[in-house]
C-alpha cells in the first residue's frame, strides 16, 4: 500500500515540477508548482511527519503559492514568457553533471558508517507532541530567530511593495505628498 | 518495500528538476518556481532521513527551510514588483546595465 502511494506521489510529483520547469505560461507554472507541493505533503504523511506535512499544506500551498499568485495580478500572465535561451543541451549536461555531484558528495557519509541519532523521537508521544517537545526545548533560540526573520522579511515586503511607503507610513494622498515635498526641500 | 534510497532518489531527481530550472529560466518569477523546488526536494530528504533514524532533528530543519522559503518570498515578491515597475519586465537580461 505504501509503495504504491510512494511511486502515485512521487511520478505526479516529478512531472508536475517539470510542467513547471518547462512551461512558458506562468499560470500553468504556478498551478503546476502548487499541485506538486500539495502531494509532497502526501510524501510527508507517509514517512510519518504528519506536523510537517500540514505546515507545508498550509504555508507552501496556502501562504506562499497565495502570494505568488498576489504578485501575479501586477503581471501580464496571458503573455507567454519570452526567454532566449542559449543551447538546451548544454543546461542539461550541466544541471544533471551538478546533480549527479551533489548526490556523490552527499551520500559518501552515509555509505561511510551509520550515524547515530542526536535528538531522538520521545516515547510515547505522537508526532505533533514529538516536534513541540523537541522545538520548544532544544530548537527554542533557533525558533526565536526565526521568528524575528520573519518579521524583518514582513516589514521588508510591505516598505518594498507599498506604494511610496519608504517616504510615509501613511496611506492619504495629502500625507503622503507632504512626505515628498517635506523630503525635497 | 520502500526505503531510503527512494527517497533520497526522488530527493536528487526533484532538485536536478529544480536545478535545470534555474540554469535555464531567464524570467525572474520562473527562477524563483526552480528555487521553491529545490527547496522542496531538500525538505523531502530531510523528513526521509529524519523517518530512517527516528530522529526529530531532520523534520526540525525542515521547519526552518520553509521558514526561510516564506520570507523568501515575501523579499523577493517585493523586489520583482519593483523591478517591474522600473523595467516594465520581469526579463533577466533586461536588466544588464553592465556593458562590455
Amino acid at each position: 500500500m505504501i509503495t504504491i502511494a510512494f511511486y502515485f506521489f512521487a511520478v505526479l510529483t516529478t512531472l508536475l515540477f517539470l510542467v513547471t520547469v518547462m512551461s512558458k505560461n506562468v499560470l500553468y507554472a504556478m498551478t503546476s508548482l502548487a499541485a506538486g507541493m500539495v502531494l509532497i505533503s502526501g510524501l510527508f504523511f507517509i514517512l510519518g511527519a504528519d506536523f510537517l506535512g500540514v505546515v507545508q499544506l498550509i504555508v507552501y500551498v496556502g501562504a506562499v503559492m497565495a502570494l505568488y499568485s498576489f504578485a501575479m495580478m501586477f503581471f501580464d500572465v496571458n503573455k507567454d514568457v519570452k526567454e532566449k535561451n542559449g543551447s538546451a543541451a548544454t543546461v542539461f549536461l550541466l544541471g544533471g553533471a551538478i546533480a549527479l555531484m551533489l548526490v556523490v558528495v552527499f551520500s559518501a557519509p552515509v555509505i561511510g558508517q551509520g550515524a547515530a541519532s542526536l535528538y531522538p523521537e520521545p516515547a510515547g508521544a505522537n508526532n505533533p507532541q514529538a516536534v513541540g517537545l523537541i522545538l520548544f526545548t532544544k530548537y527554542l533560540v533557533p525558533f526565536e530567530v526565526a521568528a524575528v526573520m520573519l518579521l524583518v522579511a514582513m516589514i521588508a515586503g510591505i516598505i518594498l511593495a507599498g506604494k511610496k511607503m519608504d517616504l510615509s507610513l501613511s496611506t492619504t494622498e495629502e500625507e503622503i505628498l507632504e512626505a515628498t515635498q517635506g523630503g525635497d526641500k | 518495500m520502500i526505503g531510503l534510497g527512494h527517497y533520497l532518489i526522488l530527493s536528487s531527481i526533484l532538485f536536478s528538476i529544480g536545478l535545470v530550472g534555474v540554469l535555464r529560466r531567464k524570467n525572474l518569477l520562473m527562477l524563483f518556481f526552480a528555487t521553491e523546488i529545490m527547496l522542496n526536494a531538500a525538505n523531502i530528504a530531510f523528513a526521509a532521513i529524519s523517518n530512517h533514524y527516528h530522529d526529530m532533528a531532520g523534520q526540525m530543519f525542515a521547519f526552518f527551510v520553509i521558514a526561510v522559503a516564506a520570507s523568501e518570498v515575501a523579499v523577493g515578491l517585493g523586489l520583482l514588483v519593483i523591478l517591474y515597475k522600473k523595467y516594465g519586465t520581469l526579463d533577466l537580461d533586461a536588466y544588464t546595465v553592465m556593458r562590455g
